[in-house]
């Protein structure tokens, strides 16, 4: 291996308590697949479809009208951040599947722009994730996946897809657009599931 | 904003003897044909994503773990490699 | 010589590779020319780039493009960096690296964005801020080999203290014979320059250019939005897409 000497880096600082491998960080980076997604609250929506293609959809004043929660939250991205303690506000998927009437195991979550990832159902029931359209008080950034994003913090930050759609309900799983080339299906920070085979 | 396509001839060196930046693809999604190196190109994280400039469709992409690299071509109906 | 011969890279996937810090030029306050010694260096053509990858001691790592700045000289790799200010690995080359470390580059890379001293077609430049270090190989190239194709270069930089290469070429050695450079200040031009501090506009293109009658190959490099902006000018210009050969080094503007 060759060194640089007094090459630092970034700063980062390995904290006690974060996942295995990742740093702390106080910025927000901002990772892009692509061009970022400008949508309008009046053109937003979100769907839920079942295994048996019953649509479930909310437009974005319907969403306002669900209880409002305020995660405050760790965040753990694959590409080796954590950051701590960030605050949301949103509506629970609890809520969002209320009267759907599914018995899919998995769900591919799909973005305006095209992304998608894919995760078990469970792990979007239980007070475990959410649809959340405000950072530190402010309105999501479309930057950070504004006007509304999924928030499923106890799964690497690329299952918390960033201007989301909707979800499809599986019977079989599929992989989303990183799953399908080499990101681990599940990701649990805990266990660094980066890649697939981790 | 984007990068480019030249920015991938390093990463996909690893990978092949012949410069792939110079190659010629035709993108899935609309059919437009641009070189590799005038593709959009979003990261280096979590992975490369190179788009079609013409409708912004994903072309290719590469990750890179610490044991294996994923390539995915799907979006490109064709690539045409000079030698 | 220096300069000839240049294959770019023929065949064989490439690693990285140790290289050292021989000398440093300083080319302005933000900015510096770097040249290493990689042993077994292949040559390489103007306007391809290196991958340099830098390890901390705890192993992490960085890794960014740089392009040549000039023809290898035998194993004699020489690129230029301009600082980003909050950047992690430009400040770190331009104010940290000594004579003697190490880093690691992988390349040459880009068969793409390379001008070829067989191409007999005039050839215009374009660079906004670092953006004119591959188009300085590209200069170098043609001097080195002797070349009489007709160079055009248009600068845009922030003030002329920004400049780099500035003395090669506001006072071009003869053998630059057949290279026209243009200046356009984006922030603050020189006392007596014609013209107030500007973004490059149409009218610079063609005051400086080539007519697209002359099929010239016009390389633009520089920040994603500048690269955007020249390439949208010169083909609304007449230069067929396909002439028009580009690369972006990312965000930001000179
Ligand atoms: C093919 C290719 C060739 C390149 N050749 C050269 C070269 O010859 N000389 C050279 O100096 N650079 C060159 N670059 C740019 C270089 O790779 C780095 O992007 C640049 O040095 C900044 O890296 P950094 O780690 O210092 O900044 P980063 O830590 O990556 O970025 C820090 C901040 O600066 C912004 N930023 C990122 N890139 C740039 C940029 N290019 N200009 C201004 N702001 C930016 C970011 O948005 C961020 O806010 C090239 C890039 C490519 C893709
Ligand atoms: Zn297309």
């Amino acid at each position: 291996m060759t060194l640089s000497p007094g090459f630092r880096g970034r700063h980062r600082s390995q904290a006690a308590g974060l996942p295995p491998g990742q740093y702390l960080t106080t910025d927000f980076p901002v990772l892009s697949a692509g061009p970022t997604p400008r949508i309008s609250r009046e053109r937003w929506e979100f769907t839920i479809r079942t295994e048996h293609q019953v649509e479930h959809r909310w437009s974005w004043s319907q969403l306002q009208q669900l209880p409002v929660q305020t995660p405050t939250v760790d965040l753990h991205c694959v590409t080796k951040w954590s950051k701590l303690a960030t605050s949301w506000r949103g509506v629970s998927l609890d809520d969002l599947f209320a009267g759907v009437d599914t018995a899919a195991e998995f769900a591919m979550v799909h973005s305006f722009g095209g992304y998608t990832t894919n995760l078990p159902v469970a792990d979007l029931l239980d007070g475990k994730a959410w649809i959340v359209h405000t950072y530190e008080g402010a309105d999501l950034h479309p930057e950070h996946g504004g006007p509304a994003r999924l928030l499923v913090p106890h799964l690497y930050l690329w299952k918390s897809a960033k201007w989301v759609r909707g979800i499809e309900l599986m019977v079989q799983n599929r992989p989303g657009f990183w799953e399908g080339v080499g990101y681990h299906d599940y990701g649990d920070p805990w266990r660094e599931q980066r890649y697939q085979g981790d | 904003m984007a990068l480019d396509g030249n920015t991938l001839a390093g990463p996909l060196s690893e990978l092949f003897a012949v410069d792939v930046t110079a190659a010629v693809s035709r993108c899935a999604g609309c059919g437009q044909q641009d070189a590799v190196a005038d593709l959009l190109v979003y990261g280096p994280d979590p992975g490369w994503v190179a788009r079609c400039p013409g409708c912004d469709s994903v072309v290719l992409r590469i990750v890179r773990g610490p044991s294996a690299v994923w390539l995915d071509l799907h979006g490109s109906a064709a690539l045409r490699i000079p030698l | 010589m220096a300069g000839t011969a240049i294959s770019g890279r023929l065949t064989g996937r490439l690693v990285w590779q140790r290289a050292t810090l021989l000398a440093v030029t300083e080319e302005t306050a933000g900015a510096r020319s770097l040249a290493f010694e990689v042993p077994g260096w292949p040559g390489h053509l103007g306007g391809q780039h290196v991958d340099l990858r830098l390890t901390a001691d705890d192993g992490y790592t960085a890794q960014r493009s740089y392009s040549m700045s000039a023809p290898a000289g035998g194993d004699l790799v020489t690129i230029t960096v301009q600082r980003v200010d909050d950047g992690e690995v430009s400040p770190y080359l331009v104010d940290q690296l000594r004579i003697g470390d190490a880093v690691e580059l992988r390349g040459p890379v880009g068969g793409w964005f390379v001008w070829r001293p067989t191409d007999p077609a005039p050839v215009l430049l374009v660079g906004g801020g670092s953006g004119v270090v591959p188009l300085m190989a590209m200069i170098r190239a043609r001097r080195a080999a002797g070349s009489r194709v007709p160079f055009r270069l248009i600068y845009s930089v922030r003030t002329p203290a920004d400049v780099l290469f500035a003395r090669e070429l506001r006072q071009p050695p003869i053998a630059d014979g057949g290279l026209d450079t243009a200046w356009v200040y984006t922030r603050e031009a020189p006392a007596g320059a014609a013209g107030l501090p500007h973004r490059i506009t149409l009218s610079d293109l063609t005051a400086h250019g080539w007519p697209a009658d002359l099929e010239p190959m016009c390389f633009v490099c520089g920040p994603t939005g500048f690269v955007e902006a020249v390439a949208t000018a010169l083909v609304d210009l007449g230069h067929p897409a396909d002439r028009v050969k580009t690369e972006r080094f990312g965000p930001s503007g000179s």
